[in-house]
């Protein structure tokens, strides 16, 4: 018998193209993915030290951050068009493939990965950008890197990286009804804080994982960065298989299932051992809300913002407090929002938008607040109107926008004003991330659409048709 | 990068956790092409209030502080997304080294790669310096090489620093041209594919 190891183990030792005692590994990347805001200096860097790009075939590129989600033909700001017209050119100098802002494959790098079946079982995959984990849901080891390192992927299809810990982060029991991923990675990112998974690659196990949808598997894996960790990932099973069974860049037919059979050996061998394992209980979670200024500043629907004499780090909890613009002891269903977004990288896929769209379907967007969805890709968003969610949405009053990551970030024009209050389906709630004093409560798509009926946090499993 | 042996510099204190990279630089500067001219931006938001003045309540903004190059943090610094701008503002500002008690992982590498020392240290010590700097002035050399840092009270601190990574700080090297050394490598690999 072969002695039982994880599958992170088994991805890096396949990857590892130059060892040395004392020294990082060196690693092949299978998968390069790219967007237009950090890679304009690698490029810029290939071309200063006269080296091209070593797999333009496995580098695949698009426009997200900056893309408008109105109007896409007049781009007023101009050093975001600068910023997009020069990945096209570069793209072009060096013969990789581009989705663009008007291109069919268009979408937040994260959402597209998946569904054109670029993201794969058993691939190292790498982007500059953090959420780069979200690829880690179908068993790949996925992480975000500099543009440094952008350049080094582009010169050499490699890079050096220290083999880092394994963690295991084991989900016991099943959730309750109306208890999503999003909720199960907040309150995991609750308990353990902001860096528990800092140096380590996280697999996610546990009964709970395993009934999770691929979305909502790439909803827990996108949020791995925001506990600290490197990567986060999924082992691959027959959910993984089903899903990407068809797409464009994986085998067709009989070589599909000859694929499959090696993804599928790849999970992690009973008994294999981490460095380190972190329990929690799904039965015990509830629908989150944060409340602060890190992901971890989070509590339940029914709790309430800290009291300052219970917390360690006082200062902290009173700056995030004064930030949001809430007292101590306060309950989270009093929180009125002003601004609903539903859309990023952890909760723009179909699946996300249904389950928002049948929380308001028949109700109406509460007088004074502005709410808009952005699905993750162009194709997510056609898929979404063949299936009549649009009319949903702007039937009860939502704005229906054009893919991209939009007021995840706010480069492009859809940005929280200053003081605005935003119920959000996105990843961080840092200062200032929606916009300049802008103010963000992390949550599902369930209880973002919610609160966009009642105007105020409120506990969506008191919703009718959120328990089916 | 530029080869860095040894820094002596003024601290500047900035006594938080979790300083994500959306403080250290926000989204609406990312747009730029180039690596170079971030340094006005640095902690926009904590330096400017919104009709772009200074705010005096933020310590940077205070003459004392004026050419520092030491930065010391909380813990988790860097957190948050993995631009590289993060760095480059810090660099363009002046900061050579930052000295917190942990960093994000890939924000720790993108340091390396701009010749910034990012050097982690107890909290004890890292308190103690926290508080000089804060009251009055503290000048600290670091010195790459022996791995010490050096007080204005002559109290050498020693510090940690992977053995590759300081190796490529203190020659300034190229990580590609390291890494095309071992092309045949690379090729050989990819032909097993
Ligand atoms: S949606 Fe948000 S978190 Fe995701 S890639 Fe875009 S900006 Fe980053």
């Amino acid at each position: 018998m072969t002695k039982p190891e994880t599958i992170i183990k088994k991805i890096w030792d396949k990857h590892v193209v130059h060892q040395e005692k004392g020294n990082p590994d060196l690693l092949y990347i299978d998968q390069h993915l790219i967007h237009e805001v950090t890679s304009p200096q690698a490029f810029e860097g290939l071309r200063m030290n006269n080296r091209t790009v070593r797999r333009p075939d496995l580098t695949f590129a698009t426009m997200d951050h900056n893309v408008p989600t109105k109007d896409r033909e007049n781009i007023k700001d101009e050093i975001s068009r600068k910023q997009m017209e020069t990945l096209k050119k570069n793209c072009e100098e060096f013969g990789i493939k581009l989705a663009d802002m008007f291109h069919p494959d268009q979408g937040i790098v994260h959402v597209i990965g998946p569904q054109l079946g670029l993201t794969q079982p058993g691939k190292t995959i790498v982007c500059g950008d953090s959420h780069t984990s979200t690829h880690g849901a179908f068993g790949a080891l996925a992480f975000g890197i500099g543009t440094s390192e952008v350049e080094h992927v582009l010169a050499t299809q490699t890079i050096w990286q220290e083999q880092p810990k394994t963690m295991n982060v084991h989900v016991e029991g099943d959730l309750g009804p109306g208890v999503t991923a999003k909720d199960l990675i907040l309150a995991i990112i609750a308990k353990f804080g902001v860096k528990f998974g800092t140096g380590h690659i996280v697999e996610y196990t546990g009964a709970a994982i395993r009934k999770l949808s691929m979305e909502g598997r790439m909803t827990i894996c996108n949020m791995s960065i925001e506990g600290g960790a490197r990567a986060g990932l999924i082992s691959p099973d027959q959910t993984t298989i089903d899903f990407l069974r068809g797409r464009e860049y994986v085998p067709q037919g009989d070589a599909y299932n000859e694929i499959a059979e090696q993804w599928l050996a790849l999970a992690t061998d009973e008994g294999a051992e981490y460095d380190a394992t972190l329990t929690i209980q799904a039965a015990e979670i509830e629908p989150q809300v944060s409340w602060g200024t890190n992901p971890a500043m989070c509590v339940p629907i029914s709790g309430a913002t800290p009291s300052i004499s219970d917390v360690e780090h006082k200062e902290d909890v009173q700056r995030a407090l004064d930030y949001m613009g809430l007292e101590e002891n306060q309950p989270i269903t009093s929180i009125e929002i002003d601004h609903v977004f539903i859309g990023s990288c952890t909760n723009s896929r179909l699946a996300d938008l249904e389950k928002a769209a049948r929380i308001v379907e028949g109700k109406k967007v509460k007088e004074g607040i502005k709410a808009i969805v952005v699905p993750g890709s162009f194709s997510v968003k056609l898929q979404a109107e063949e299936a009549g969610l649009d009319k949903i949405f702007l039937e009860a009053g939502f704005e229906w926008r054009n893919s991209g990551c939009s007021m995840c970030l706010g480069m492009n024009d859809d940005i929280i004003p200053p003081g605005g209050r935003c119920a959000s389906t996105s990843n961080r709630n840092f200062e200032g991330r929606q916009g300049n004093g802008a103010r963000t409560h992390l949550v599902s798509p369930e209880m973002a659409a919610a609160a966009a009926i009642e105007g105020r946090f409120v506990d969506v499993r008191k919703f009718v048709g959120v328990l089916n | 990068m530029e080869a860095i042996k040894q820094h002596q510099g003024l601290v500047f204190p900035l006594n938080r956790a979790n300083i994500d990279t959306d403080q250290i630089i926000p989204k609406q500067f990312l747009k730029r092409i180039e690596r170079t001219g971030f340094g006005q931006f640095l902690f926009f938001n904590w330096r400017f209030d919104d009709e772009g003045k200074e705010r005096a309540d933020f310590a940077l903004n205070q003459p004392k502080y004026k050419n520092t190059s030491v930065l010391l943090a909380g813990e988790n610094f860097g957190c948050g997304s993995s631009r590289e701008h993060a760095p480059w503002a810090l660099l363009d500002y002046g900061f050579k080294v930052i000295i917190a008690p942990s960093f994000a992982d890939i924000f720790y590498n993108n340091s390396l790669k701009n010749g910034i020392i990012p050097i982690k240290m107890e909290e004890t010590q890292l308190n103690k310096w926290m508080e000089q700097a804060e009251t009055g002035k503290l000048v600290l050399d670091i010195n790459l090489k022996e791995q010490t840092i050096t007080d204005e009270e002559k109290l050498v601190v020693p510090f940690e620093i992977p053995e590759y990574h300081k190796e490529k700080l203190l020659n300034g090297w190229d990580d590609i041209a390291l890494t095309l050394q071992h092309q045949e490598k690379i090729e050989q690999f990819e032909s097993s594919l």
